[in-house]
């Protein structure tokens, strides 16, 4: 068993109406921002997962991810490995 | 014999009390189903209350899709049992895939709690049979994410399949903006086609984003959401009365 340190990145689909994406673009000229278009506002996920190896726990993670993180109808998700998680718990726990 | 209505209580469901009051007005004999309920037995149908199921974290409606008593009623709707979702309810059913669809954001991103008019595109189904005529209903909507959205495509099978049970409408019947493109008091959310409730393709599960139940008695300023709550009695209590006739010829006649 090894653990396993993941982040799942759920946007609104292309085409799907993101308000707050278009809010967000709404706000820029306030900031005196101009040239970023195309904002969409999602959401990310991050997780660890105890699995024989990074494939199997990549599949528990793309379960998960297509069954409740993301709705498919609506969201597209795509799932980042942020590699061992191991040390990068007890590091966090510790500078935490 | 009263039909015996089903209630499902997520922690976080608020409209689970008006909701029963309102069926037994109808004459039904309301039951609590407490989330963790994985048994309907001996219930005649169900309705999924509005409310915030379980704070409506991650997505409205996605935790409750997989809590014991959704899984329930989703074996209860497969094998035909009555079931209607209204505002939160209906988003546990697009969640859990038992109507078509998904509710996304409202357009203008406010929670909007206030009355609207629908109508009902079907007279003939367990929800609306009693509504009598095609007019506008004025209920209240009380949601922050009730913008219906399917792709074309669906939308499409959905028109033609006469699965669309409930569109907004302006207060004189005439149709709202369909596609949310303008802003439209009428279609407050910028539902597609504005619709405001569907049906599944088996015509036994619905679920719809306004309240009925809040416009079940003059009392409460108006009396026009009744007509669904008496339908879905109604539905419930034939469905009862056959299931019954079944078992008691099944059993020779105890």
């Amino acid at each position: 068993m090894s653990s396993h340190r993941f982040a799942v990145n759920v946007t609104p689909k292309a085409g799907i109406l993101d308000p707050q994406g278009r809010a967000v673009e709404g706000s820029l000229g306030h900031l005196g921002i101009d040239g970023v278009s195309a904002v969409r506002v999602g959401r990310r996920i991050e997780l660890t997962v105890d699995a024989d190896g990074a494939a199997a726990a990549r599949a528990v993670v793309e379960r998960l991810a297509a069954e409740l993180l993301a709705n498919p109808l609506i969201e597209a998700y795509f799932v980042e490995e942020l590699g061992a998680a191991s040390s990068a718990t007890s590091s966090a726990k510790g500078a935490a | 014999m009263p039909a015996r209505v089903g209630v499902v209580v997520f922690p976080g469901s608020n409209c689970d009390r008006d909701t029963m009051h309102a069926l037994a007005l109808a004459g039904a004999e309301p039951v609590e189903l407490w989330h963790e309920r994985a048994d309907l037995a001996g219930i005649d149908g169900v309705i999924l209350p509005g409310g915030f199921a379980y704070g409506d974290y991650l997505r409205a409606g996605v935790i409750a899709r997989f809590s014991p008593v959704v899984r329930a009623v989703a074996d209860f709707a497969r094998e035909g049992g009555l079931v209607l979702g209204i505002c939160n309810g209906f988003q546990v059913l697009a969640e859990a895939g038992l109507v078509p669809g998904a509710l996304l954001r409202n357009r203008g991103l406010r929670f909007l709690g206030r009355d609207v008019h629908i109508a009902a595109e079907r007279l003939d189904t367990p929800f609306t049979a009693r509504i009598g005529e095609r007019r506008p209903l004025r209920m209240p909507i009380a949601h922050g994410e009730g913008c219906y959205f399917a792709d074309e495509a669906t939308l499409d099978a959905l028109e033609r399949d006469g699965l669309v049970l409930f569109r907004y409408v302006r207060p004189d019947g005439s149709a709202a903006v369909l596609d949310g493109s303008q802003p439209d008091p009428a279609n407050p959310n910028g539902s597609l086609r504005a619709i405001a409730g569907v049906m599944n393709a088996a015509g036994n599960v619905a679920g719809l984003m306004p309240h009925p139940e809040r416009a079940s008695e003059s009392l409460l300023g108006s009396e026009d959401g009744f007509g669904i709550v008496r339908s879905f009695v109604e539905a419930s209590e034939a469905r009862s009365t056959s299931r019954d006739l079944v078992a008691a010829s099944a059993g020779g006649g105890r």
